[in-house]
Parts: C-alpha cells; sequence; structure tokens
C-alpha cells in the first residue's frame, strides 16, 4: 500500500472535529456596493409605487360604467357628462391593427436575417444597424414619418389612383396610425422573434434537413412553431409600447374630438393617450378636470395591462400546446 | 494492453464485394474538404460495400465525421466549405450540380450524436419524413409508423402512447425514435454519427443490437468513439487521423493485425 502524501498546495487536513469556519471580515466596500445595489432597486420600486398608488387613489373615484360606456357630447371636460369609450375603443382598435401589421412583417424579416442572409455580408450588417437605429428614432419622428409617408405620398396617391373626389385615404386615419406604429415597434419585434430562432437547437434544423426536408419545410414545420412563444413575446412588448404613445398617431390619425365611434380604417379616432394630453393642456377649468384625469390615466393603464393579460394568456397556452405534443 | 481492449466477441466476418453488380454502394475518390483555407480532408479515396457496416475512427478532429457528413451533403450548411474530388453513391456523384439534394437524403438517412426528436408526439415524430415525401393517407402512415418503430425495437415500449410527447421518452428510446423516424422513409444508406455516445451502457448495447439488425436491410457508416463498439458491430473500420486515411480493412484485421504503426497504436489506446 502506498500513503499519499497530500501536495503541499492542499489545505490542512480538516480535524477529526469537522471543519471550523471562519466568519469572513468584514469587508467594507462590498458591504457599501451592496448596500447601493439593494437602494437603488428600493429607489425604483418606491417611484413605481408612488405612481401607481396616487393614480389607483385619485383614479378610482372618477371611474364608473357610466364614464366607460359613454362617448361624450361636446364637452368633455364636465365630470357629470364625460366618457372614454371612443377612446378605449380607438386605442384598442389602432393597437390591434399594428399588430396584424407588424408580426408579420417583422418574423419574415427576422426570418430573412436569421436563416437565409448571409452572416458576414455587408448587406446584412446594413440591415440589423438599420433595425437598430429605428429603434433610437424618437416617436415624434415616426409621426412625421407617418404623415410625410404614409399619408401624402401612399393615401394621396391612392386616391388618385381610385378618382375619389375627396380625401379618402389622403387624410389621416386609423389605418395609417397603426402602420405608423407598425414602423416603430418593428424593431422590438425582429429582435424578440430573431432571438427566439437563434435559440432552437441546431439539432433540431439538422434532423428535418437529414430527412429530406427543403429549408422552407424546416422552417414551417420545425423552427416557427418553436419559435412561436418567443414570437409572441416580441408582439407583447411590441404592444406595450404601442398602446401608450402619442407623438407617432398625433398627426397620422387622432382625432381631437368626433361624435361617434370610427366604423372604417379610413376613419379618425380617438385616443386614451392624447386625450389624456387634451385635458391636462386645454381644460378651462383645472380643477373640475382633474378626477377625469385621473381616471382617464387609469383606464390607459388598465387597457394596456388587458391587452398584455390577453397576449400572455395566448402565450401561455401556445406553450403548453408545444410542449404536450406539437 | 491490446488484451484489455479488445472485446471477447466474435468479430464478425467482413463481407467484401458483397454487391450484387461488384460495384461498390459509396464510392469516395480523391476527396478533400476545405474549410476555409485549412484542409480537414485529405484526398481521401474509399469504397463501402452494400450492406455492411463501416466503422470510422480516429481521435477527435481527424475528420471522421465531417466525411460522414460529407455523404448527404450536410456539409452545405455550413459557410466556407469546399470540396474536391468526388462522392458517388450507387454510381451517381453526389456533388454533380443535376443532383436533388432533397432526393439524395432521403436515400442517405442520418442518426446524429445528441438524440434529436422533434418536440412533437411519438407519432408526429415518425410521420414527419414520410409526410414530407407524401405520405398522408392515415391507415398508410399508421402501418409505416408501426412498422418503422418496430424496425426500430421500440414499438413494444411505446405502442400505448404514440400521441405522447417524445421528450418524455428516455434518452435511449430518443434515439432509437431518430432511428425509427430515419428508417421511415426507408433510406439505402443510414449514416450514425456517434450514435450511442450519450447512452448509458444499457441503452447502448439495445442500439447496437438494433444496428446489427438493421444490417440486414441497410448500409450503415457508423462514427465512433468507442472502439469496443466499432470492434463488435462493424464489418469493415476506417481509421483517420489528422484528415487522412491512414488504414481501411476488415474489422478484424484493423484490431487485431493493423497494417500500419498508427493504427495499432491508436487501437491499443497508445494514444488518442
Amino acid at each position: 500500500m502506498n500513503t499519499i502524501t497530500p501536495p503541499e498546495y492542499l489545505p490542512e487536513k480538516p480535524s477529526a472535529q469537522g471543519r471550523h469556519f471562519r466568519a469572513e471580515k468584514f469587508d467594507f466596500w462590498s458591504f457599501c456596493f451592496s448596500g447601493l445595489t439593494g437602494l437603488a432597486t428600493l429607489f425604483i420600486l418606491g417611484i413605481l409605487a408612488v405612481i401607481l398608488l396616487n393614480i389607483l387613489i385619485n383614479g378610482w373615484r372618477g371611474l364608473s360604467w357610466h364614464f366607460i360606456s359613454t362617448i361624450p357630447k361636446k364637452d368633455f371636460f364636465d365630470v357629470n357628462t364625460t366618457g372614454v369609450l371612443p377612446m378605449i375603443v380607438g386605442t384598442t382598435i389602432r393597437v390591434f391593427v399594428m399588430t396584424i401589421f407588424v408580426l408579420p412583417v417583422g418574423v419574415i424579416t427576422a426570418i430573412y436575417l436569421t436563416e437565409y442572409a448571409p452572416n458576414t455580408s455587408i448587406v446584412t450588417r446594413v440591415i440589423r444597424a438599420a433595425v437598430n437605429n429605428l429603434a433610437g428614432v424618437p416617436s415624434i419622428v415616426f409621426g412625421l414619418f407617418g404623415l410625410g409617408f404614409f399619408i401624402n405620398f401612399v393615401g394621396k396617391n391612392l386616391d388618385t389612383l381610385f378618382h375619389n373626389p375627396g380625401a379618402v385615404w389622403g387624410q389621416p386615419a386609423l389605418i395609417w396610425a397603426a402602420l405608423t406604429l407598425a414602423v416603430m415597434t418593428l424593431p422590438v419585434v425582429i429582435v424578440a422573434t430573431e432571438e427566439s430562432l437563434k435559440a432552437i437547437p441546431p439539432g433540431l434544423r439538422e434532423a428535418s434537413l437529414a430527412l429530406g426536408a427543403t429549408k422552407l419545410e424546416t422552417i414551417l414545420k420545425v423552427v416557427l412553431p418553436q419559435a412561436l412563444p418567443g414570437i409572441m413575446t416580441g408582439g407583447i412588448l411590441a404592444v406595450s409600447r404601442a398602446a401608450g404613445e402619442v407623438a407617432p398617431i398625433l398627426f397620422t390619425g387622432v382625432a381631437y374630438y368626433m361624435a361617434s365611434l370610427p366604423t372604417h380604417l379610413t376613419d379618425q379616432f380617438m385616443d386614451l393617450g392624447y386625450q389624456i394630453f387634451v385635458l391636462s393642456t386645454q381644460s378651462p377649468n383645472i380643477d373640475q378636470t382633474r378626477p377625469i384625469l385621473y381616471a382617464t390615466v387609469l383606464v390607459l393603464l388598465i387597457l394596456t395591462f388587458a391587452l398584455n393579460i390577453v397576449a400572455i394568456f395566448i402565450r401561455a397556452r401556445v406553450r403548453k400546446k408545444l410542449r404536450a405534443l406539437g | 494492453m491490446a488484451e484489455t481492449i479488445m472485446p471477447k466477441v466474435n468479430l464478425p466476418e467482413a463481407k467484401m464485394n458483397s454487391s450484387a453488380s461488384g460495384v461498390p454502394l459509396i464510392e469516395i475518390e480523391q476527396l478533400s474538404l476545405f474549410y476555409g483555407a485549412s484542409k480537414a480532408l485529405k484526398d481521401i479515396s474509399l469504397n463501402l460495400d452494400e450492406k455492411i457496416v463501416t466503422a470510422f475512427i480516429g481521435p477527435s478532429g481527424c475528420g471522421k465525421s465531417t466525411l460522414l457528413r460529407c455523404l448527404n451533403r450536410m456539409n452545405d450548411l455550413i459557410d466556407n466549405v469546399r470540396i474536391e474530388g468526388s462522392v458517388k453513391i450507387g454510381g451517381h456523384d453526389i456533388y454533380d450540380a443535376a443532383v436533388d439534394v432533397i432526393e439524395l437524403r432521403k436515400r442517405v438517412g442520418m442518426v446524429f450524436q445528441k438524440s434529436n426528436p422533434f418536440p412533437k408526439s411519438i407519432y408526429e415524430n415518425v410521420a414527419y419524413g414520410l409526410r414530407l415525401h407524401g405520405k398522408q393517407n392515415k391507415t398508410e402512415l399508421g402501418g409505416l409508423i408501426e412498422q418503422s418503430l418496430r424496425g426500430a425495437a421500440l414499438w413494444d415500449e411505446v405502442k400505448d402512447r404514440l400521441h405522447s410527447s417524445a421528450l418524455g421518452l428516455s434518452g435511449g428510446q430518443q434515439q432509437r425514435l431518430c432511428i425509427a423516424r430515419a428508417i421511415a422513409i426507408k433510406p439505402e444508406i443510414i449514416l450514425m454519427d456517434e450514435p450511442a455516445s450519450a447512452l448509458d451502457p444499457i441503452a447502448t448495447a439495445r442500439v447496437e443490437e438494433l444496428i446489427l439488425e438493421l444490417k440486414k436491410d441497410y448500409t450503415i457508416v457508423i462514427v465512433t468513439h468507442n472502439m469496443q463498439q466499432a470492434a463488435r458491430i462493424s464489418d469493415q473500420t476506417a481509421f483517420f487521423y489528422l484528415g487522412e486515411l491512414v488504414e481501411f480493412g476488415a474489422t478484424g484485421k484493423i484490431f487485431t493485425n493493423p497494417a500500419k504503426k498508427q493504427t495499432e497504436d491508436y487501437v491499443t489506446g497508445r494514444f488518442g
């Protein structure tokens, strides 16, 4: 039997009584730093709590069935006759229409970038840079882009094409506002989809290709179904961002006042976010308007939250289905 | 040393030149493969006959998996890969511009190192390849799926849960499902890239039994790191080192009486 002597760099043999752990020496700087991170977190949570509580407490009183189900008559600064139904409808529709446009375009772009585009080529790099820069463009610029491109260029030309006597397409409308928002949220969807496509194990693609599937069949039958939850996360982020945006719709579709709900995609619409701006800047009597303002903000928060919940619920169902079968 | 490495089994006798026509099924001629500027395979020439098992052995990075992937053109998927020389299957050059890669991969199936069932049901996993190649009829599909699962010695274990997720199977079962998926579309050749390297000894033994069973109907090329495995299941063995084919011959000869010193050193465990 050989006796093995432990090399010198090993610590001493533990005593029969078990190891004795010494308390770590107090480290002033790591104490400070961990305290700092905790404080920063608390600070953010505090701000969030103040905003939400303030809105909840002050907005709750103004919230009533009458308030959310009424189309206001001319003066919407009056507590007794005002309502937010057209704004709820307008915001919801513009978000839905936006989703219909942004998801396919974003997903197809992401598929091109991850599956087809040669990774090292200059064109691919330019597209990626463009997508990232698109995300950094201020939203008011998107609003002006929407006005210039969608309304004055696309819309006006459509009118000429169809020989419309007046402006049907060439004016601010629900569809142009939704399209402008779609352009704005495109990077969110593209990046989320790309990430989820990249996360799919290469083994699955290889398995499909080795069975004699074409690249398209592999993408449609194996890759996309797997990436669906990730794509939907992109959709949820896009909805969250778009629901509260005012600047992009300012020139492209929102109306100060409409007596009836929008019925066509070419109609203008009223919007919750814009209404908050109107209520806080245009009111003749600030004290009287304040409860309406709070209630409207609360409705916007609830609506955004509800749209998210719906999307998250659908995603959870897709995930469950994917896990169970396929 | 050699005695401890060699398994105590009867080595199957190599069936050289057994194909009816006398022409080997797979003819690799002067094949070189480049990743960018580096040459990963160097002038490899190798003929493989029908319905035998050929093992590719050699240390990591020797090019054996790369060569395997040349046989169904899976290397096409990698950027910067360039190939010289020719690979003929059944007399046709598979790198010819007129070759339909889809048809090629249908004839040359593949089983991967890491079992990669689709996150679908067991049934759908096998049905996937069948549907791709035009089988839509439910009763026909059902029959072919049963046949494939029986062929992969998996039917008895899964027949009561065909519609539950393939991901619920054990690693060995998943790998046999991948084999079932590959044989469902009736290939002539099955390429196996270390199919048992991630499996426990019992699951490995089952896969090996299965390979010996499949040999009756298919030509099998298997890459393995496990030399006992190569000795147990293959008829012919090719030893690769640094992108070159060092020695190729009947498995019994390679393991007991190799011609080259390098081969002997490797199979006896002196390096690699």
